[in-house]
């Protein structure tokens, strides 16, 4: 029993090992990648970029509304409903804009990489480049990995702007809240290490789930199956992490 | 030839629209942005009590921000808080005999320092000190006062 | 490359497991120079990983693995890649890029090994494609093309850097009897007039008699004959003659290992 604890707990630290010299390699890579493949990046934060912004500003705009609502509600007991804006801007700033956008980009972006990676291993594709002499990882699992490293800032930005807007046509157009109030209590009550803590996070978010994809997919058992628990795990994973991640960097930032 | 251009054209935008809300974010959604360090010139303040001000409280005069804290810290030799803050240096003619006192915004606001215009001829400059400061009003102390009806005590220097 | 080795590929003593199932044990095998060598055997003798074991894809227990003498296990990646530029190897599927058209595909070694221009990158890849028959199909994309076209335009990339050795693996599975022909013609086409040597692994006894020069019929982790196809087919051994003649049951039996058949269907096994 405590044996097998052992081994399981072993495994674990060889797995994450492993994922640590992986991401390493990714990174040794990188500018390799950026200088001679840069057309392939630009593909792949099309793929992850690009093709995401419709769910990200879609939930951007309703995750903002709900804040003007429940915003609204809450600091109207304290006839303080002037400080929406800040209430809005500091909760997307900070959590949701990171946070709401890594696990959609998990959904999104995380998934098509996992599955479309190992769809490849699967067909042999990867070995078919090992054969021809082309690693791989230059070829296929770097410019991915850095279009989602790029990519997922971006979003974090879009979502939180989108959903300041939200929360303004809400508090503002809709439950009257006055237009010079919202933004001059933001702006007076944010601060940049505010606005730093949000992009921080996203960018380490963004890493966090590209690698997690990309190493799912890579690893995943070259079958229909394997490659559908590639999915599955991917959105799993990428989903604790960020959470915990998240945990850690609030802590950080608190002092 | 048709299909890499729109994949190059809608990166383009994406781009270009990730890079307008970083932007948007890190001048619009902060006041901060309106005062440098070289713009400013800053000034100190003793207090007895600062209550819950906190670094970066505006300082306003007149109800218009001017300036913020950059520091609050306790003074051990004369048992008393040091607070530092800076003005935008546009507002160079702020009589030096001014005095300083610790607002609070709104009921549950934060607090801020409010100057009140003297009468000198010479102005506030860098490094001067504030001579007259009113500290923050605790609300434990003013209920003490209005139920024992104890004026002996005077917050002010 | 100073000394020149009697064979192509030498494998010495070669052990393989994975998990606790040897796949090959002490396995000896010597592939001639400017051959079609034939690697048969049963399904899950492990021929394909015999393939990735010979191209490092998967590195040995033990033993050794020469090409032209030298081994390749004691190769750094970069020596390996420069080794693995005079292979092309031909994948089950055909193993192309999904996400670019059957001329890219074709392309893809030159544009990433070479900086010839465009308009040369052009002819050597239209030449190949027509030397395979499917010039007409350049524009398609990989999705569109039949399993027997797809092994041709794979064929094609593999032929695409003018390799030394061209690995096939199971050529001619899934194949219709006529792209099965096309297939076969090309591999003796390929091998004889470029001057090349071809290892093709297969369990298609028909096909391999008709092309091969030589072959190795591995089972339970060795060799267990070699020589001409001829020879194979008829030789004395029960095992080759099973293999050759495609019948049922012999020394492979016909029932995968199982309690006493009787006793099971009485339900005396739970005891």
């Amino acid at each position: 029993m405590i044996r097998d604890l052992w081994y399981t707990f072993t495994d674990f630290l060889q797995t994450f090992g492993k994922l640590q010299l992986f991401f390493v390699r990714l990174i040794l890579n990188s500018p390799s990648v950026l200088l001679q493949r840069g057309g392939l990046v630009i593909k792949q934060i099309y793929n992850a970029g690009a093709l995401s912004l419709a769910i990200i500003m879609v939930s951007g705009l309703f995750v903002g509304g709900v804040l003007g609502l429940q915003g609204f509600s809450i600091l109207s007991k304290f006839n303080a409903e002037d400080s929406i804006g800040t209430f809005a801007a500091f909760s997307l700033l900070k959590e949701l804009g990171p946070v709401i956008t890594a696990l959609l980009f998990a959904g999104r972006a995380g998934t098509a990489l996992a599955s479309e990676i190992g769809l490849m291993k699967a067909t042999d594709q990867l070995s078919a480049m090992e054969m021809m002499a082309i690693d791989p990882l230059q070829r296929v699992l770097v410019p991915r990995f850095l279009g989602g490293v790029i990519s997922m800032p971006m979003l974090a930005a879009v979502f939180s702007v989108i959903g300041l807007f939200g929360a303004h046509i809400v508090g503002v157009n809709m439950l009257g809240v006055d237009q010079g109030a919202f933004w001059q209590q933001l702006q007076a009550t944010l601060d940049m290490s505010d606005v730093y803590e949000g992009i921080f996070k996203s960018v380490v978010f963004g890493i966090v789930a590209s690698l997690l994809a990309v190493w799912e997919g890579y690893n995943a058992i070259p079958t229909a199956e394997g490659v559908g628990r590639a999915t599955t795990r991917t959105v799993v994973i990428t989903a604790i992490a960020v959470l915990i991640l998240d945990f850690m960097i609030t802590a950080l930032f608190l002092e | 030839m048709q299909q890499t251009r729109s994949v190059e054209i809608g990166t383009g935008l994406f781009v270009l629209l990730g890079l307008a809300a970083l932007f948007f974010l890190t001048t619009q959604t902060t006041g901060s942005a309106s005062f440098s360090d070289d713009e400013a010139y800053s000034v100190t303040a003793r207090f007895e009590n600062v209550g819950s001000l906190t670094d970066r409280a505006p300082v306003a005069m007149s109800g218009v921000t001017i300036g913020r804290v950059t520091s609050v810290e306790f003074d051990p030799v004369r048992l008393d808080a040091e607070v530092t803050f800076e003005i935008d240096s546009r507002f160079d003619q702020i009589p030096e005999d001014s005095d300083a006192s610790i607002l609070t915004s709104g009921l549950l606001g934060s607090q801020y320092i409010g100057l009140q215009a003297g009468g000198s001829d010479i102005p506030l400059a860098e490094g001067s000190e504030i001579q007259f400061t009113q500290s923050a009003i605790v609300i434990e102390n003013l209920i003490s006062k209005y139920l024992f009806k104890n004026n002996s005590d005077s917050n002010s220097e | 490359m100073s000394e020149v080795s009697e064979h192509l590929i030498e494998i010495r003593d070669l052990n393989y497991s994975r998990g606790h199932r040897h796949i090959f044990k002490d396995l000896n095998v010597q592939i001639p120079r400017g051959q079609v060598t034939a690697i048969m055997g049963p399904s899950g003798t492990g021929k394909t990983t015999l393939l990735r074991l010979i191209t490092r894809q998967l590195i040995p227990d033990s033993g050794c693995i020469l090409v032209e003498g030298i081994d390749i296990s004691t190769l750094n990646q970069k020596a390996l890649y420069k080794l693995r530029r005079r292979f092309g190897m031909l994948f089950q599927n055909g193993a192309l890029l999904t996400d670019i058209s059957v001329f890219e595909n074709v392309a893809f070694p030159l544009r990433e090994h070479t900086r010839l221009p465009n308009r040369l990158i052009r002819h050597i890849v239209l030449t190949k494609l027509h030397a395979v028959g499917l010039r007409g199909a350049a524009d398609m994309m990989p999705t569109e093309l039949s399993g027997g076209m797809a092994r041709r335009v794979a064929l094609a990339r593999a032929m695409v850097m003018d390799p030394d050795i061209l690995i096939y693996d199971e050529p001619f599975v899934g194949l219709d009897p006529i792209s099965m022909g096309v297939i076969v013609r090309l591999v003796r086409k390929m091998n004889d007039a470029l001057g090349i040597s071809s290892i093709l692994v297969s369990h298609d006894v028909q096909e391999i008699a008709t092309v091969a020069d030589c072959s190795f019929l591995i089972s339970g982790g060795k060799v267990a004959a070699s020589g001409s196809p001829d020879e194979l087919v008829n030789t004395r051994s029960e095992l080759v003659r099973q293999f050759m003649h495609g019948m049922a049951d012999g020394p492979v039996p016909f029932h995968f290992s199982a309690p006493n058949y009787a006793e099971q269907l009485l339900g005396r096994d739970a005891e």
